[in-house]
């Protein structure tokens, strides 16, 4: 009897439990510890959503209006949270309504994992309905992407999915599953992956190249630090600010490096590029060491490279030996993680104190302070301007808030205005200037960052692209603080045209619906605004709301963005008007 | 203006479906012409080598390379120049059967690398390798006898100095 006992014992050991592969999907993500999604179902996807139902107490899922506005919600979550944004979507259109986000996400650095469904692996090829080749279009705009058949492959694929998306310089990662591997049954088990043979997440450090960075940055009288996204992306904010703080030189940001450090930190001279502070990029023709920190010397920070900091020795920081001398060369560069080099270089740098070099900035400062800044937060004339809504908005927030912004005028308005109190506050579109981000961006900001304050702002061109959104927040009550600054045009290819091409006004005039009824239409309390003596209390009543709250500026028709670097001009050149 | 030259990339990848189109991308990224091409197994097992050439400046070889190298399934990848490297095509001719005892062609075949590796009652192949040049004459002498067809394959190359690849993958695991 003894023996029996035992073999049905060994027996029940050897029985593993086969599930699905649709339920894999789930069990591999609750394993990262990922439990909200942004995402919309369609056939080839259907096995995964009906997990997705049976698993609902543990893993939460929300559904937009559309695959971009999923896309768009998930690297909001990713911005405010540093963890990687999740997104289901179909076939065919499914997956192709993503590739926006996705590049939106390469160009910006933001981890995300995007799982689409594909037809049945028999189908493939055979242009059967929904079928899209998501692979051969996502690969250019994906860090990595992987396309499963079998359901077998689904725990070591998305654990690498994982690793690649969050790991060095973070990227979107898209796997595709056909629709018989969702079905198939697999013996589940799941291990994180720690690494990819062929891939080495963050470069080794050579000290060597620290110390010559030192050694230069202690010899330098004019020192000046432009930093990006990339002391964000390493978690380097205070390492940052120990070796400013230490070396005293003056700082500036790129458009996404905003929010890394206060804004009201004296070593903070604004942000560099072309509808930057005019102290930063005139200086950067000035400085004898321009030490560049986690950013990639886009062509909108730098001008004509021809002449940007042609006098300055370059040192720069990165993880990615990719960005080394691919717009700027540098003399010295600092290959890795920059909170690891940022660390190791405090023992090599000494205490310094730049305050000539300061007050040239403090002058510059006063010249932009007095022909634009004052003006465009305290304006005198009839109709109301971006920067006196961004101003409002600090007054309000202090600087607390997470400011989502679309792309345009009112986008540079907010990054030149908003103020910043904390670390990944500033969730834009930089690199790839993609409107209507904003709107789903804040939704998904609002769920990464439940008790912050999100305001989106957005224009009334962007706001029209993705504001079928609204219906989501009409679903999940994502208290977003949605303002449209609506100036009937688009303003920014107004401003071109009006400066570049003789005001010859091409498709930039814009006639739109009544929008307080059209956000009432979906519960969310709205306001318009279009005096100057109400703008202050709507935007008090705005932001004492519980809930998702709408407001519209309306804004004067001709509020142009200054200063301005115009295409082709060098840094120094920048036009104050 | 920097000047533009022949380089040979060679990329060590791992062996998954899909690495083509994601390393032809990043010509396509940049405008830039694949002159040749050939993939094959290397000395590493499980491991892929891409040879590509392009005629590009150096400043833009050596961006190229950084962005093929930081594909994820890209092991290593290396540019050279032609001095540094010692390399060569092959090329089939095929030639109808009417100019096989052609004492003319008998004549191009000789003090060459070239031979006949095919014959039929109705066409004969010739196999030439060497240098581009090299399968460039030739073609311009067998021209004149009609050919039915003609194929080259793309560049392969062997590297004068070491890639130690397989330090690197000993490395890395």
């Amino acid at each position: 009897m003894e023996t029996l006992k035992e073999e049905i014992q060994k027996k029940i050991a050897k029985r593993t439990i086969k599930i699905t592969g649709a339920e894999a999907v789930i069990k591999c993500l609750l394993a990262e510890g990922v439990d909200l999604a942004y995402g919309y179902p369609g056939g080839a996807i259907m096995p995964v959503y009906d997990e997705i139902y049976k698993y609902q107490d543990q893993f939460h899922h929300v559904l937009t209006r559309h695959e971009q506005g999923a896309i768009h919600a998930a690297q909001g979550f990713a911005r405010v949270t540093g963890k990687v944004g999740m997104v289901f979507a179909t076939s065919g259109p499914g997956a192709t309504n993503l590739v926006t986000g996705i590049a939106d996400a390469q160009i910006d650095s933001t981890p995300l994992v995007c799982i689409t469904g594909q037809v049945g692996s028999h189908l493939l090829g055979s242009d059967a309905f929904q079928e899209t080749d998501i692979i051969g279009i996502s690969t250019p705009v994906t860090k990595w992407n992987y396309q499963i058949t079998k359901a077998s492959e689904i725990p070591e694929v998305i654990a690498k999915a994982f690793y690649i998306a969050k790991t060095g310089r973070p990227g979107p990662v898209l796997i595709d599953i056909t629709k018989d591997a969702q079905f198939g049954e697999l013996d589940f088990s799941y291990k994180k992956c720690e690494k990819v043979r062929s891939y080495r997440a963050v470069p080794k450090l050579n000290i060597e190249k620290v110390k010559e960075a030192a050694e230069l940055i202690n010899a330098a009288k004019k020192p000046f630090i432009v930093w990006g996204q990339g002391v964000i992306l390493g978690g380097a904010e205070q390492d940052f600010k120990n070796f400013i703080e230490k070396t005293n030189i003056p700082s500036a940001c790129t458009g996404l490096g905003l929010s890394a450090l206060e804004t009201t930190h004296p070593l903070h001279v604004g942000m560099v590029g072309m509808h930057g502070n005019y102290a930063p990029n005139v200086l950067t023709n000035s400085c004898d060491v321009l030490i560049a920190i986690g950013m990639r010397f886009d062509d909108r920070v730098t001008g004509n490279l021809a002449t940007y900091a042609k006098q300055a020795k370059v040192i720069h920081f990165d993880i990615d030996p990719a960005e080394i001398d691919k717009n700027v060369k540098t003399d010295i560069a600092v290959i890795a993680d920059v909170k690891e080099s940022l660390t190791k270089i405090m023992k090599y740098v000494n205490k310094a104190e730049h305050k000539e070099w300061m007050q040239e900035f403090h002058k510059l400062y006063d010249v932009e302070h007095k022909t634009v800044i004052y003006d465009q937060l305290n304006p005198t004339k009839d109709g109301l301007t971006m920067g006196e809504v961004l101003g409002g908005i600090n007054k309000e927030t202090n600087g607390d808030a997470i400011i989502v912004s679309d792309v345009g005028q009112h986008q540079m308005f907010a990054w030149r205005y908003a103020d910043f109190n904390k670390t990944r506050s500033n969730v834009t579109s930089g690199g790839l200037g993609t409107m209507g981000f904003a709107l789903p961006a804040s939704i998904g900001a609002k769920m990464g960052a439940p008790d912050r304050e999100v305001v989106a702002i957005i224009g009334d061109g962007g706001y029209q692209m993705t504001c079928n959104e609204l219906g989501t927040i009409l679903q999940t009550k994502a208290a977003v603080k949605i303002v449209v600054l609506n100036n009937s045009y688009l303003g920014m290819v107004r401003q071109w045209q009006e400066l570049f091409f003789d005001k010859r006004y091409a498709s930039t005039e814009m006639i739109s619906p009544n929008f307080v009824k059209l956000a009432e239409a979906y519960d969310i309390e709205a306001v318009r605004v279009s005096k100057r003596e109400d703008l202050a209390s709507a935007i008090k009543t705005m932001m004492a709301s519980k809930e998702a709250f709408f407001l519209e500026v309306v804004i004067e028709q001709e509020d142009n963005v200054f200063p301005m670097i115009p295409t082709g001009a060098s840094v120094s050149d920048i036009r104050l008007s | 203006m920097e000047e533009n030259k022949n380089f040979t990339i060679s990329v060590y990848t791992e062996n998954n479906i899909g690495i083509l189109n994601r390393l032809s991308a990043i010509f396509l990224k940049r405008h830039i012409n694949i002159e040749s091409m050939t993939v094959s197994k290397s000395e590493i097992e499980n491991v892929h080598r891409f040879t590509f050439v392009v005629i590009v400046s150096e400043t833009l070889i050596r961006k190229v390379v950084l962005q093929l190298e930081k594909q994820i399934e890209v092991i290593r990848a290396f540019y050279h120049t032609e001095d540094e490297i010692i390399y060569h095509e092959t090329a089939l001719f095929k030639i109808s059967s009417e100019h096989l005892y052609d004492e003319k062609i008998q004549d191009k075949l000789k003090f060459r690398r070239a031979h006949i590796i095919a014959i039929t009652e109705r066409y004969f192949v010739i196999e030439a390798s060497g240098l581009k040049e090299d399968i460039n004459r030739m073609y311009d002498k067998l021209k004149p006898f009609g050919l039915l067809q003609f194929v080259r394959s793309g560049r392969i190359a062997i590297t004068k100095p070491k890639m130690a690849i397989s330090e690197l993958l000993a490395e890395i695991n």
